[in-house]
């Protein structure tokens, strides 16, 4: 595995990847580059994450005819990195039966996954810290592990409501997971290819996966968006959660920056699905019909966050509109709707692909 | 195949939801009901049935409308409201007639139920939108509402 293959387009990473090759030992300097990529992908996340919070919070303010934070801060900017300084500098309160390992354990289990995954992300070209040969195969293994993390949080809290958010998450993220994994499997059926640099280079010459795809591929996208959702607890799945029911599900225990740790979780796990589902139905970082391709100091990431954005604010719509499933409401729509579906759809793009129907 | 049919409707009535939501969305600009209070102080109008505090209304010759009736006293369920009246005679008509001293409003105690302004028969006091009632000293919250000098308004009889 090559990490130094991460060159941001700018010249930058590479005059320091050959500083530090010249200053120590290969070995040493290849893992001096591992931390430093991991340090900064840690950065860059934890204020991504930061900003969707603000984000969400300006959007719902908007929703509900709202005017959200401003005081904080040129249009409240500054509000969440104020809300994180307050969080860092607070108690780390808990109770006392509760199983100590576990209990701190949990919360990097959630940020960590959720972090993992950001690695194999085509962000540009250029832009990607790990490009396996499995990247999608690792994204949907990586995106299942939080759910230990939650499952642990709830366990060790020793708290009814934290252990019912618990079994909550457990119920609903190995449900959805099938559909997570089967509409994903219906786009790859397409590409022929599980890499996410390649699945992006195949839709350079035939248009989004969404277009090629036509109608097998929309079904794929809304199940995948809604699974997605699913997957995330988010609002209307937010059942973990459940705030009317439940106190605060999982966290309810959790004070401090480990609550920050789930809460930041919660919102760089939607920037993964938006970014999984841009990868595979929205072509990645290409711009659309191709109109900055031959710009060459474009920055093609420009056109990454923009989708992915564009996706977050879908998912942040359905929040603020759709009223929270009930457990077997739930468990309906999965069983009985998304999955016998999901393995029509599949079918109907093996037919679609081998009667070559696709656009 | 209600099957299918429930999928359909399904997706037809959260577009519809969503739909609705987004149009919220899209006209919040110009929407929006939040009053960035301390900002707009000097702009900020309540609302017509904003009850702030009680108040009684003088007109320019420095008369008002109470008559000294105590209605007001009988209705208050808490005591808020004290009138402390006297007997004078009437220049007109030589009988002696009811007028107020004073006419005693305990803010502090009044739970802005409004049964007062019910009771007036004369509506000689009214609601004021007023509500920055904070004070640093509990007494100036008794306030007399009658200024000093005036007196009732010629043929207000209750």
């Amino acid at each position: 595995m090559n990490f130094t293959q991460m060159i941001i387009p700018l010249n930058i990473t590479k005059t320091i990847s050959d500083w530090i090759y010249s200053i120590m030992p290969e070995t040493a300097a290849s893992y001096t580059i591992m931390v430093i990529i991991a340090v900064a992908y840690l950065a860059l996340f934890a204020v991504a994450g930061l900003y969707l919070v603000l984000l969400e919070r300006k959007v719902a303010a908007w929703f509900q005819l709202r005017i959200g934070p401003n005081r904080v801060g040129p249009w409240g900017l500054l509000q969440t990195m104020a809300d994180a300084l307050k969080l860092v500098s607070k108690e780390l309160t808990s109770t006392i039966k509760i199983d100590k390992f576990l209990y701190n354990l949990a919360p990097y289990f959630v940020i960590v996954s959720a972090l993992m995954a950001m690695a194999v992300f085509p962000f540009s070209k250029q832009f990607q810290a790990f490009d396996i040969n499995i990247g999608v195969f690792f994204l949907i293994a990586i995106s299942s592990i939080g759910v230990i993390g939650i499952l642990l949080a709830g366990w060790s809290s020793n708290n009814k409501y934290a252990l019912i958010g618990a079994m909550r998450s457990g119920l609903q993220t190995i449900s959805y997971e099938l559909s997570v994994g089967l509409s994903i499997l219906t786009m790859v059926l397409l590409t022929g290819t599980l890499q996410l640099s390649e699945i992006i280079e195949a839709q350079r010459t035939g248009g989004w996966l969404i277009l090629q795809g036509h109608i097998p591929s929309i079904i794929a996208f809304m199940i995948f968006m809604i699974a997605g959702t699913a997957e995330t607890n988010r609002a209307p799945f937010d059942l973990v959660e459940a705030e009317s029911e439940l106190g605060a599900g999982f966290h309810t225990e959790y004070s401090g920056m480990k609550f920050a740790y789930f809460f930041l979780a919660e919102f760089i796990n939607m920037f993964i699905i938006s970014s999984i589902a841009v990868v595979l139905f929205f072509g990645g970082w290409l711009s659309p019909f191709g109109i900055t391709e031959n710009i060459a100091w474009f920055p093609q990431v420009f056109w990454f966050i923009i989708k992915v954005l564009g996706l977050i604010f879908l998912m942040m719509w359905f929040r603020w509109t759709f009223p929270r499933l009930r457990v077997d409401q739930l468990l309906t729509l999965e069983w009985k709707y998304l999955l016998p579906l999901n393995l029509m759809n599949i079918v109907l793009m093996a037919i679609v692909i081998w009667l070559n129907w696709t656009i | 195949m209600s099957y299918f049919s429930d999928i359909y409707k399904g997706i037809k009535t959260l577009l519809t939801g969503m739909s609705v939501t987004g149009g919220y969305f899209i006209r919040a600009r110009k929407g929006a009901i939040t009053q960035q209070y301390p900002d707009n102080r000097e702009t900020l109008k309540m609302f017509d049935r904003f009850r702030g505090e009680v108040v009684m209304p003088h007109n320019a010759d420095n008369r008002h409308y109470c008559t000294g009736c105590q209605s007001c006293e009988i209705a208050c369920p808490n005591g808020s409201i004290e009138i402390i009246w006297d007997r004078a005679v009437d220049p007109e008509t030589g009988k002696k007639k009811k007028k107020i001293d004073k006419h005693i409003y305990h803010l502090s105690m009044c739970t802005m139920c409004g049964l007062c302004i019910e009771a007036c028969p004369t509506d000689a006091i009214v609601w004021a939108p007023n509500f920055e009632n904070s004070v640093y000293d509990r007494s100036k919250l008794t306030k007399i509402l009658n200024q000093p000098g005036s007196s009732v308004l010629d043929g207000i009889e209750d």
